[in-house]
Formats: structure tokens, sequence, C-alpha cells
């Protein structure tokens, strides 16, 4: 599962629908895997925008990488700098969790990964 | 024809055998690639978007939205949602592009609000309509589905599903729960009257009119060829007018709805909401 949809996905037992701490998910003891994706800037200009970014500081700085700028770039600022377009692709795009799960802050319901697909299935009572 | 929908709930019919068969079958993979291709068409995508696909399955359709070249505005990547292990099992040994998730649409759809810049199914919210226990009413399921991929769609967004309703009556449940989620949607069909029709279920958030076309499925088929319009809306907008009182319980549950829809925080309704308080003295 790459990170930009980690930066989309919230909980999905009802009760947590009306909590703000249901997003982001939080990663634990996670394998990742780099997977080599051919860079799409197009891609990257249109989603920037609608990634939350205090969100993907948490996330990444869960995951162990380095830390982000603390605000996001601009997509002018993007365009003019290539290396920060790179960054941007390998973490959101190329970076993947294979195995491990995502807990809930808010109820911590744990989202099983296996193979890089998350397990969302629930039982019916949290529904 | 059987249909698959009448015999087994999805996560157990499309079990193993029965996902290689449906992924191999070469007559199925041209059926669904066609879909796919209208259902891309209707998008009309510009730039290189977020797709989330509903049912994916083995990734037929994903495939393609992953091999769209950019002269054409893509190549697209996509987040799959399915409920067959089985089936995802498939797309993994394929090793298609996107993301993959074992999930249940009639569970909701797990995103935050205004995530994608469109979706697409293709032959998969029939099988909402099958309520495989007492505990969920399929009604229930149809309204949690479409109301998460209201909220989960961006502004101007658009969602195409192409479905095989059993009946009439399933039809118009489908729509009628997509347009109680606030999508404004419109029915495509194509070939029918023929044993090939195939109905697309166009939906639309957010009714902005660009350079005159509507927001909602005409302004969507404006342009294309060989189709034909038929708007049998304003009859059904005036049986459905109605006064509510402002401050009411049915003008605020009307509220908490409409927030919900834009994504917001909104305390859950129960028999309290909208009482007034007891005068303590």
């Amino acid at each position: 599962m790459k990170v930009l949809t980690l930066n989309f996905l919230t909980c999905a037992v009802k009760a947590c629908k009306s909590s703000t701490s249901s997003f982001p998910l939080h990663p634990k003891e996670c394998e990742l895997v780099s997977d080599s994706i051919v860079p799409n800037p197009a891609l990257l200009t249109n989603i920037l925008p609608r990634v939350d970014w205090s969100a993907l500081i948490t996330i990444s700085t869960e995951l162990g990488f380095p830390t982000l700028p603390p605000t996001a770039p601009t997509i002018e600022e993007l365009q003019s700098d290539e290396k920060m377009m790179a960054e941007l692709h390998t973490l959101l795009l190329e970076t993947q969790i294979s195995e491990g799960s995502l807990v809930c802050g808010n109820c911590g319901h744990e989202y099983k990964i296996k193979e890089g697909i998350a397990n969302f299935l629930l039982p019916n009572h949290l529904v | 024809m059987s249909r698959p929908e009448d015999t087994l709930p999805p996560d157990l019919h499309y079990n193993d055998t029965e996902a290689r068969k449906y992924t191999t079958s070469s007559r199925i993979q041209n059926i669904q690639a066609s879909m796919t291709h209208r259902a891309l068409e209707l998008l009309s995508l510009p730039s290189p978007s977020l797709i989330l696909d509903i049912g994916c399955g083995s990734g037929l359709s994903g495939e393609i939205l992953s091999s769209i070249p950019p002269s054409d505005g893509g190549p697209h990547i996509w987040v799959g949602m399915d409920i067959s292990a089985s089936m995802l099992d498939i797309a993994l040994q394929r090793d298609v592009e996107g993301d993959l998730m074992l999930a249940d649409i009639g569970q909701g759809v797990p995103f935050r609000a205004g995530s994608f810049d469109a979706a697409v199914s293709i032959s998969a919210i029939q099988w909402l309509c099958n309520a495989e226990s007492t505990e969920v009413s399929s009604s229930g399921r149809l309204t949690r589905f479409f109301n998460g991929l209201y909220v989960s769609l961006k502004r101007g967004g658009r969602a195409v599903c192409q479905f095989y309703p059993k009946n009439d009556q399933q039809r118009t449940m489908i729509s009628g729960a997509a347009i109680k989620a606030g999508f404004g949607a419109g029915i495509l069909e194509d070939d029918p009257g023929t044993k090939n029709a195939k109905l697309y279920l166009v939906l639309t958030v957010g009714g902005a009119a660009v350079d005159g076309a509507t927001g909602d499925i005409t302004g969507v088929v404006k342009g294309m060829d060989d189709v034909d319009v038929l708007d049998a809306r304003r009859k059904h907008r005036e049986k459905g007018r109605r006064e509510v009182k402002k401050g009411s319980k049915a003008w605020i549950l009307g509220k908490k709805e409409q927030m919900e829809r834009k994504g917001k925080v909104v305390k859950n309704s129960s028999k309290y909401t909208g009482r007034k308080r007891k005068i303590t003295f």
C-alpha cells in the first residue's frame, strides 16, 4: 500500500466518523518495500493540493523517514524544484507498506496489511 | 443466463476457482475492457488522476486505468476495493499497479473527504442489493456505500458505475440511493433493448456548470453521438417539494445530513436530537 493511499484512509468504524483523531491511521510494525514507478509530474501537481500535509509529516516520522518541511510546497515551488519533486515521488508513490498494521487513533482498531493488501472488513456491530 | 448474485454472497462466490475462471476468460476480459473504456470516456479526465476502483476484482479494469497513454490524460493511479480475497490474490499474481484493499463496499468507503478525482465500478454494485444476514439490509448497504462515495469524491468529481440490475425495481433502488446521497445521477444505456444492454450509472458531485453544459449527466453526454436524452426529472422534483419549518427536528436532521455530505464532523443523531431542554426552574 502506497504512502499516498495511507494519507487518504480513515477508520471505517461508524463511531469514529465523528472524531477527528480517526485520521490519519498510524502505521505499526510495518515492513516497507520500494517499487520503482515511472515519475509523473502532472499527477503529483494534481494530487498535491489534496494531500494532508500535517498527516503526511506524522506518517513519515512514524515510518522513520527524515523530517519534511513544516508547510506543503506550492505547485509553483514544486514545479521549479526537481529535487523536491523526486523526493515526493519516492515518498508518496514508490514507498509501499507490504506487511504490518494500521491503528486508528480513536478506537484503537487494527487493520492488518498482508502482501500490501489492507483488510478493512469489519464485524457488523461496528458498521 | 443464471445470475451469480442469486446464489451466493460475493466473497463466497468468487472463490479460487471462480476467480481464476473469471480472470482468464477472454470473453469476460473483452467485455470488461470495453466497459472500462466507455466509463473512462464518460469520466473524461484531462490529466493523470487518482481513481477509486470499486469492486476491482482481479484488476482487469485497473490495468486499463494505468495503461492510458499520456496523450489521453493518463496514466492514472488507482486504489481498488474488493470483498473477495481470491480475486485480490489473482490481482497480486498478475502484479497490477494500483493499491488493493480487502473491504466490503456495503460497509462504507473509508476515505477522507475529497480524496478522489473520480471513481469507476464495473459490474459490482448490483451485489449491494443482496443482504446476506438479517443484521444488514440492502437499502442500508446502498445508503452507506453512496454516502461514503459522495464524501470521498472531490467537488466536481464524477463516478461511473456499470451494473447489472436484476429488474427495474433494483435499478430504481440503486439510482434512488445515489440521488438521496446527494449525487446528480443519470443512467446511460448502451445497446438498449438487446440482450447485451449495459447500464452505466453516471454520478456527479456538485453540479458546477462548465461552459454552458450543466453539471449532471446531460452535461456529461453533451457532444457524444448517438445518445438520446430522456429527462424525467421535473415531475419528480415537484412531488418532493415540502415546507420544513426552520428549527424543527426534520430541519436539524436535514442540516446534519448536508454537513455530513460535506465531510464535516457531525454528532450522531438520536431520539433526543432537536428536543427542547427542560426548563430547570
